[in-house]
């Protein structure tokens, strides 16, 4: 049983290695938010569903692959995150941490009750012509949408790191997060750095939900199980830490791929809480306690 | 404050009693099954009030103690026999102990705000996943209990009987407030809410005070916990460990005012009033959330202490009109 | 009563509070003085127990405090107050003063008679049912000081109660602090108002980056060359003893 176990650690680590790739463009959203506007978006998971459903439908009504479908959803997703920000949830919180956290709940259960609604309960997945064929590597089968979806995952941290350090808004995005104050004083519109920082984080999901389709699938619950995943990586890496929330993204795939391995099915899901946990207690800077 | 509380306790008791005889009115089980609802989150909203309201650590994961109550009864009553009439002890006991844990383990580490608001969720995680994974809990299958109506078992032919019993929660649970209004214990808390320095500064020893109030917390979530599942006579991981029983609490308590001895009743009574309205009209699933996630965010952004706050403020203003200000504020 | 040891604090590659040794003796009012930065207040946090010293000793009636939480020292009758008035905003004046009073009593009514007696001492009485986030900046600074003094201290730990104070409101709470030593409590405060430093204290310590480079009765600190550079900057006695 152990070693059976065992022999399929490797294909389960690479699985782990998969998913985290996504994690982690989860996470970077998370933790650009909680970098620049120091908040806690406790919508993420719900938002994320969003997009797997925006990327669903877009396959479903209009046959566009979800892999295409980035290109669309990316930009509509930090549309709507820029305007839920400026105009709903920045006046409403009045600056009060609770209070942010609150009406993100408050957003979470909308939006979930509303997929609910329109979407009903029921799991959707998508059939991609190319969803069952696989690389041979010897030991394990790797599904191509699994392979498109980490490369793809990588290559949007990487732009979006480009674009943090090289773009005129990538730095004064950076400003407003070290200094508010002074940025504001400098003329930056602070008020207008956030909402974008918010539209950017949200847009990662965007990005996110369309890779994630074709190899998971959605539901008006799935934004549940991403919550506290996406939490969990950002206090591993460190609240605010783009390196944190990547290597982050890979501890945590990796762990809950070999978790469910070793542990079974149902216990396997405790490390994702449990580190948590410990991480909070222990460690509250994470592991790469630095700023944005 | 407290001499304007004092001054309407006849009021509170003549509602009170009016609540008790109000079953000998209303024939329709519909209406008793509503009002049985909505003692019993407003019980759960209260031991909510006491960690988030007064003592200004907000939880998203009380559930956990509810759950965690509602396996120690369950547990204990299929597999050895004993009566949940002793059983209710035992979980408020085991929802006790583990407020202690948590809140040791959370509030020992610095844990504040958001922190601690998110740990919590992970705990009733964590647990939902043990309870999920381990035999003596029924894992994913769950545990169901037998249907034998009686006091020792705290289950009732009639829905009246389920009626009294939350009633009686609930005016428990009102009583502790109470007490916390008026005692030492709940300024404490308050200064821990106001400013948790100052607090410490003044001799407080906030940790203990924190601990305390999780552990109360804890101890009604567990009597709670019985109370479902000898009324629904089911329980799985998540039924015990969810996080929709975990926003409801905070949610009648924001909506009815934080801090305050009715608002948790208040908030239950108006968001039970508005999902039995809404499922009425249309009954979708997901509908009733909809309204609950929209009320939040309102009541958040507009009337951040509540309906009652809300209310108070009013009473507030038009007394202070009236009045000239060296005027001792006595009621009428 | 209080003294102080070799008391060090780093923070990073900065020296804080450098190898600081002090004494308060009982029925005293001894005040800390120093430019901004100079490190007084992380000395008061330290003593109080908000900050944890890398050296140094600090004992209380001849026992170490060191280690302590807050309110401990509290218990044993030390208490400071806030530079940065930190008052429970959504309680009345009242009820703030009440928490102080409840350390040394369970009991709502004497907690409640203890705030009314500590409010007739600083002068509150007329404001005791108001909201304490409507007080004036003298209002918070006077809560400050009666809710540390309702908890009945032996020493009072008073950080800068007088900043942002116009005159009047000063000679006002410069008469309250007298007050309050002769009702038998020893005062340590950090102040800037000189004025008010030479009336009130009976010794000063000068705090300049980190170290004592004076102490003595306010007067001869008031003449120390040292002292008057580090406040007026390099040169500056030679330049007073001319004009003198």
């Amino acid at each position: 049983m152990i070693s059976a176990s065992l022999s399929m650690l490797p294909a389960a680590i690479i699985n782990g290695l998969m998913y985290g790739a996504i994690y982690a463009l989860v996470a970077l959203g998370l933790t650009l938010i909680y970098g620049v506007l120091h908040i806690i978006n406790f919508a993420h998971g719900a938002m994320l569903m969003l997009a797997l459903y925006a990327a669903f439908f877009l396959f479903h009504l209009f046959s566009i692959d979800p892999y295409f479908s980035i290109l669309i959803v990316t930009p509509c997703a930090g549309i709507f995150g820029y305007i839920i920000y400026r105009y709903g949830i920045g006046p409403l919180a009045k600056g009060k941490d609770q209070n942010i956290l609150l009406i993100t709940l408050g957003l979470s259960i909308i939006i979930e009750n509303s997929a609910l609604f329109f979407f009903s309960g029921d799991q959707q997945t998508v059939n991609l012509s190319y969803g069952f064929e696989a690389f041979d590597l010897g030991f394990m089968y790797l599904s191509y949408p699994k392979v498109i979806s980490f490369f793809a995952a990588l290559f949007m941290c990487a732009v979006l790191w480009a674009a943090m350090s090289l773009t005129d808004m990538g730095r004064a995005i950076r400003a407003v997060a070290k200094e508010r104050q002074g940025a504001r004083l400098v003329g930056i519109n602070v008020e207008h750095i956030f909402a974008v920082t918010f539209g950017i984080g949200i847009a990662c999901l965007g990005a996110a939900g369309c890779m994630m389709l074709p190899i998971f699938y959605v539901d008006p619950y799935t934004g549940n199980i991403f919550v506290l995943v996406a939490f969990t990586i950002v206090v591993l890496g460190g609240m605010g830490s783009v390196v944190g929330a990547l290597v982050g993204g890979f501890i945590i795939g990796i762990t809950e791929s070999v978790g469910g391995l070793l542990l079974g099915e149902s216990l396997g899901q405790i490390g994702i809480s449990l580190i948590f946990i410990l991480i909070l207690i222990f460690r509250p800077t994470g592991l790469f306690g630095s700023k944005v | 404050m407290m001499s304007n509380f004092r001054s309407h306790l006849s009021f509170l008791l003549l509602g009170a009693l009016g609540l008790i005889i109000l079953p000998y009115f209303i024939t329709s089980r519909f209406y008793i099954d509503v009002l049985t609802l909505i003692f019993f989150t407003a019980y759960l909203g209260q031991s909510w009030n006491i960690l988030g309201g007064y003592a200004g650590q907000f939880s998203f994961g009380g559930v956990m103690f509810f759950g965690t109550g509602a396996y120690v009864s369950s547990i204990l009553l299929t597999t050895f026999g004993f009566p949940p009439i002793f059983g209710i002890f035992l979980a408020i006991l085991g929802g006790a102990i583990l407020g202690l844990i948590v809140g040791y383990m959370s509030f020992r580490s610095g844990l504040r705000g958001s922190y601690f608001a998110l740990i919590t969720l992970a705990f009733a995680e964590l647990l939902r996943v043990l309870a999920n994974s381990v035999e003596f809990t029924g894992g994913g299958v769950g545990l169901f209990l037998t249907y034998a109506p009686g006091l020792s078992n705290l289950q009732f032919e009639s829905p009246v009987g389920f009626y009294y019993f939350a009633l009686i929660l609930m005016f428990i649970s009102i009583a502790i407030v109470y007490w916390l209004e008026s005692s030492r214990f709940g300024a404490q808390l308050v200064a821990i809410r106001e400013n948790e320095d100052a607090a410490e500064a003044l001799g407080i020893d906030t940790l203990r005070c924190k601990i305390y109030a999780i552990m109360i917390m804890g101890a009604m979530g567990g009597a709670a916990g019985t109370f479902y599942s000898q009324k629904y006579l089911y329980l799985d991981p998540p039924i015990a460990y969810s996080i929709h029983l975990s926003v409801e609490m905070l949610l009648v308590t924001i909506v009815g005012g934080m801090g305050t001895i009715f608002g948790p009743l208040v908030g239950a009574f108006v968001l039970h009033t508005v999902n039995e309205i809404a499922r009425h009209f249309i009954d979708t699933p997901g509908l009733s959330l909809i309204v609950y996630g929209l009320i939040l965010i309102i009541i958040i952004g507009y009337l951040p202490n509540g309906l009652i706050g809300a209310f108070k403020k009013k009473e507030k203003k038009s007394e202070s009109s009236s009045l000239d200000k060296n005027q001792s504020r006595e009621e009428p | 009563m209080l003294s102080v040891n070799n008391l060090t604090k780093r923070f990073g590659g900065l020296l804080a509070v450098s190898s600081v040794d002090l004494e308060v003796k009982e029925k005293e009012i001894v005040s800390l003085i120093g430019p901004n930065g100079a490190g007084k207040t992380t000395l008061f946090a330290m003593v109080a127990g908000f900050l944890k010293a890398d050296e140094g000793e600090i004992n209380f009636e001849k026992a170490s405090v060191v280690g302590l939480k807050p309110h401990q020292i509290c218990q044993l009758g030390m208490v400071r107050t806030f530079q940065i008035t930190q008052p429970f905003a959504g309680l009345t004046t009242l009820q703030n003063i009440m928490v102080g009073a409840y350390s040394n009593t369970a009991q709502t009514d004497s907690a409640k008679k203890k705030a009314e007696e500590v409010a007739e001492v600083v002068g509150m009485t007329s404001l005791l049912s108001q909201g304490a986030d409507g007080l004036t900046v003298a209002g918070r600074k006077r809560l400050e000081l009666a809710r540390a003094l309702a908890t009945d201290p032996k020493l009072l730990l008073l950080d800068e109660v007088m900043a942002g104070l116009n005159p009047a409101e000063i000679d006002d709470i410069v008469t309250v602090i007298k007050g309050i030593r002769d009702r038998g409590v020893t005062i340590f405060l950090i102040e800037h108002v000189m004025k008010a430093v030479m009336n009130l204290s009976d010794r000063t310590y000068v705090l300049n980056d980190g170290k004592l480079i004076a102490s003595g009765t306010p007067s001869s600190v008031a003449e120390n060359p040292q002292v008057i550079e580090a406040y007026l900057g390099h040169g500056a006695a030679e330049a007073m003893a001319e004009g003198a």
